[in-house]
């Protein structure tokens, strides 16, 4: 077990807390950075659609797993960064200017999303929001002056930097890069005094009130700044698809998103990756599942959201912290051993708070 | 009379809303979940009794009894066994589990019973009546009569039977109920049962209309907005809501023309949306508005 | 002049009238104690004061300033802070974060400098942090900076809370029930640091309590609630010999 002798608050704020911290990530880092010397183009692709749904994840993750605002419709900000980005590129506006606009627009459309929305708590927020979902994916369809509906809107592949992004190193990097910005702007918002105040919403909306936390604001705030993340990574997404079509906005994108961050560990940016990591190999996962299978039942197009459902369902009821709870946990009990208790993370006994009002 | 033809189409579909908003509430009032998982039950309701009376070739009100009850028994230890365990946990659990169910049943019609669409045969089949000029088939007339029979039988339960009294008691208070010797946790399987068993009535009905394949379980979530319009507390408000949702949509349907293309599909979202903004304890919240501390 | 108050307030739940034209006044630097059966309407009173019901009629000053149209999250700007009679504590986080929501109200960044954590928001988490540990020095919570409130007693949940209120620098404190759930160790704790918050941080503090032995130690003045309505008001050794709270209390 390590001890951190602290001696200044700054050692409180900063992101890596010790040395060994700082190692691991870097090489981390440098090792996601050599990774296009081993991996071949497929895998490399994989790996970027990892970066961006974990992206993603972590829009979702701040609204869902810090600010306990559950969103069921979160593929319309993938949609609205996906779009936006493609007809600003059709309009020949460049990348890098296109991105920023990108991110302001589904900013905005968080917010204005939010605002109306932020009274209602609980059950009342899903259903809501599941709503809107359905609404969004029949938007998509409808304008087609903006999205070209059914026939679908092709994704210009501009020239950035010099480089093609039919290049999958290029992209690759494109979406490491991103990534990284995308974690480091989470971190700094949730240390900062408006994270906190998303973490106080979740867990006491009174007593956030009453220590001056605005809940209509920071609540609009946390849909747009979700709505930004996970524009960015729609934008991303486009580039990855490149053809546009409106049914891949569609409930089950927002479910995927919602498996994601319930995988990889609820409160957690940890979480976004493991869960990232575990959805974007899911396909793979059934493929292996069907090849295992009396063919009978492999074969059957059912069993895709049927592992879904039953992952989603373990998860729940067996590992509410996900995949970085079971990493934690793990992790403890090489520290602590031989003395680590089972108890240590028993579920507390909670009773249930109404949300009756 | 092009009118008065569209309500009552507008009624029969929004009897189906309102038996699934049925359900919604059932188990909302009683341990404040939502089932998002009760139009994957009315899928499986749907599915049981094409198995029953289309292939087993069992006589249509005996099959749609066996239905039923089967769906009602399979919903008392889908609680008893996989929901009770995350009561306590917050909203988000729930909401996350029962969409996982709903998945887990889906996948589950579409590997035993296929990806197929299915039909079976109904004494209301093809028939109809002509009444002053409106056309009304059985199959409209059978799913208002049923809503009709089945809201009664409801009522009277909850009102004089000793279980259904125990059960308003659970959902006012869990623990002054269970203080009492009320078995709360039996209370809630046997609430979770009536409300499959109302799903699987839901399902039965409907399937003349829009035969039986895995895509109806959509109709929850067209239901949703049903039992938010009825004030998500309310049983008279769950049906009211429904046949208001059914009639907006046929409505929608037939003056598509002046409003915008394609509002037909959203218009129980939009209404959904709108009532959440402008009116959300809907129309016939029972609960003053006190916010606990 | 007085502080704090509360004229003709009156709070009705449909027909129940939880408040009923309740009057009185707090002066700066007293320890103003509420003492009343269950269902008096003392909760009712500080969920009023918090702006999280809405009085039907009445209302509230504070320094000479109406506050009953005050918005709730601004009330702790005003100076005025409260705990709540059953924690509401933030559960999944430590703390040093809980005590650090506390100083929201100073917030000066906005949210693209929190998103590059410019200097100036490094600077602000420093201001907080040296503040709360102030705070932390006071009521001794240093062994648990880093414990998540999960993981906490009860007894130190409650100091938590009291913690957190402190860390708002507020002029006017709001204890709901601090005694209940503590040990007699505890209460007697308590007690000291109640009368350190009013001599040396020089802080007015209303308090609803039950722990007749507490309150007689603590309190400057007593207000007797019961069925909504006032009682008796005054110190400490007159609402102890006053008819009708022994009636209220004791049913003689």
């Amino acid at each position: 077990m390590r001890f951190i002798f602290k001696t200044k608050y700054s050692q409180d704020i900063n992101i890596a807390k010790h040395n060994g911290d700082r190692f691991w990530y870097s090489l981390l880092i440098l090792i996601m950075v050599a990774l296009p010397l081993v991996l071949d183009d497929f895998y490399l692709g994989e790996i970027s659609y990892i970066c961006i749904l974990s992206i993603a994840g972590i829009g979702l993750m701040i609204l869902s797993g810090y600010t306990g605002l559950a969103s069921l419709g979160h593929a319309a900000f993938l949609g609205v960064g996906a779009y936006t980005h493609a007809f600003l590129l059709t309009n020949g506006i460049p990348f890098y200017a296109s991105i920023p606009i990108v991110i302001i627009v589904s900013f905005l459309v968080g917010a204005a999303i939010g605002i109306p929305i932020l009274r209602l708590t609980g059950m009342y927020l899903a259903i809501a929001t599941l709503a809107l979902g359905f609404i969004a994916e029949h938007v998509f369809i409808k304008w087609e002056h903006f999205t070209g509906g059914n026939r679908g809107l092709p994704v210009p592949q501009p020239e950035f930097l010099g480089m093609s992004f039919y290049d999958s190193v290029f992209f690759y990097y494109v979406c490491l890069v991103f990534l990284i910005a995308a974690m480091f702007a989470a971190i700094n918002i949730l240390r900062s005094p408006t994270g906190r105040a998303f973490v106080a919403i979740r867990d006491s909306e009174i007593a956030a009130q009453s220590l001056g936390v605005n809940l209509g604001l920071y609540k609009a705030l946390s849909f747009a700044i979700s709505g930004a993340f996970t524009g960015l990574a729609g934008a991303l997404l486009a580039h990855y698809i490149g053809y546009l079509a409106p049914d891949i906005f569609n409930i089950f994108l927002s479910l995927t998103l919602l498996l994601l961050i319930v995988v990889g560990g609820m409160g957690s940016l940890h979480g976004t990756v493991f869960g990232a990591i575990f959805v974007g190999f899911l396909p793979q996962l059934i493929a292996i599942c069907r090849d295992y299978l009396p063919s009978s039942i492999g074969s059957q197009p059912g069993l895709e959201p049927m592992l879904f459902g039953l992952i989603l369902v373990f998860f729940i009821l067996y590992e509410p912290l996900g995949i970085y709870g079971r990493w934690m946990k793990i992790k403890l009990f090489f520290e602590l051993f031989p003395t680590y208790k089972r108890q240590t993370f028993k579920k507390q006994k909670v009773f249930t708070k109404s949300d009756r009002v | 009379m092009q009118l008065i033809q569209l309500l009552i189409d507008g009624i029969a579909s929004g009897c189906i809303y309102g038996l699934v908003a049925l359900g919604f509430v059932l188990i909302y009032k009683a341990t404040e979940t939502i089932n998002f998982a009760q139009g994957d039950i009315l899928m499986l309701g749907a599915f049981v009794a094409y198995s029953l009376i289309g292939i087993l070739g069992m006589d249509y009100l005996t099959g749609f009894a066996l239905t039923v009850l089967i769906i009602a028994v399979f919903g008392f230890f889908l609680d008893a066994v996989v929901v009770r365990q995350i009561i306590g946990q917050p909203a988000f659990a729930t909401v996350m589990l029962t969409i996982g169910l709903g998945f887990i049943f889906r996948g589950f019609a579409s590997i035993y019973w296929g990806t197929d669409i299915f039909s079976f045969s109904t004494p209301f089949s093809g028939k109809i009546t002509e009444f002053n000029g409106l056309i009304i088939s059985y199959v409209n007339l059978s799913i208002i009569i049923g809503t009709a029979v089945l809201m009664s039988a409801l009522y009277f339960f909850f009102t004089f039977s000793k279980i259904g009294v125990a059960m308003r008691a659970s959902s006012e208070n869990q623990l002054a109920a269970y203080y009492m010797g009320i078995p709360v946790k039996f209370i809630f399987s046997l609430i979770w049962s009536i409300s499959a068993g109302v799903a699987a009535v839901a399902g039965v009905l409907l399937a003349p209309i829009t035969l039986v394949d895995t895509s109806i379980s959509l109709i929850g979530l067209k239901a949703f907005a049903a039992a938010v319009l009825g004030g998500f507390g309310s049983i008279p408000g769950a049906i009211v809501g429904g046949i208001i949702i059914g009639i907006v949509e046929q409505l929608c349907g037939t003056y598509e023309n002046y409003l915008f293309e394609g509002v037909r599909e959203i218009s129980a979202y939009l209404v959904l949306i709108l009532t959440l903004i402008i009116y959300p304890r809907g129309l016939f919240s029972d609960k003053a508005e006190v916010k606990k501390v | 002049m007085s502080l704090f108050e509360v004229k003709n307030i009156t709070v009705a739940f449909g027909g129940v009238k939880a408040l009923n034209d309740v009057s009185f006044g707090v002066d700066k630097g007293e320890i103003f104690t509420i003492i009343g059966p269950n269902g008096a309407g003392k909760s009712t009173l500080f969920n009023v004061i918090s702006r999280i019901y809405e009085p039907s009629k009445g209302e509230i000053y504070f320094e000479n300033q109406n506050i009953s149209k005050t918005k709730p999250h601004n009330i702790s700007k005003l100076g005025i802070a409260r705990t709540f009679q059953n924690l509401e504590l933030f559960e999944n986080a430590t703390v040093l974060q809980n005590l650090l929501l506390g100083r929201h109200i100073y917030k000066r960044t906005n949210i693209l400098s929190e998103v590059f954590f410019t200097p100036s928001a490094r600077k602000q988490e420093h201001e907080y942090r040296l503040k709360v540990e102030e705070v932390i020095d006071f009521l001794d919570l240093q062994h648990y900076r880093d414990t998540l409130i999960n993981g906490l007693p009860y007894g130190v949940r409650k100091n938590v809370e009291l913690a957190r209120a402190l860390c708002t620098d507020p002029k006017l404190l709001l204890l709901d029930e601090p005694s209940s759930g503590l040990t007699n160790e505890e209460t007697i704790d308590l007690g000291f640091w109640i009368k350190d918050i009013q001599s040396l941080l020089g802080i007015t503090i209303i308090m609803i309590e039950h722990d007749m032995s507490f309150v007689n130690k603590v309190s400057d003045r007593i207000l007797a609630l019961n069925y909504g309505k006032i009682l008796a008001s005054g110190l400490p050794e007159e609402i102890k010999n006053n008819a009708d709270v022994k009636q209220a209390y004791m049913g003689e």
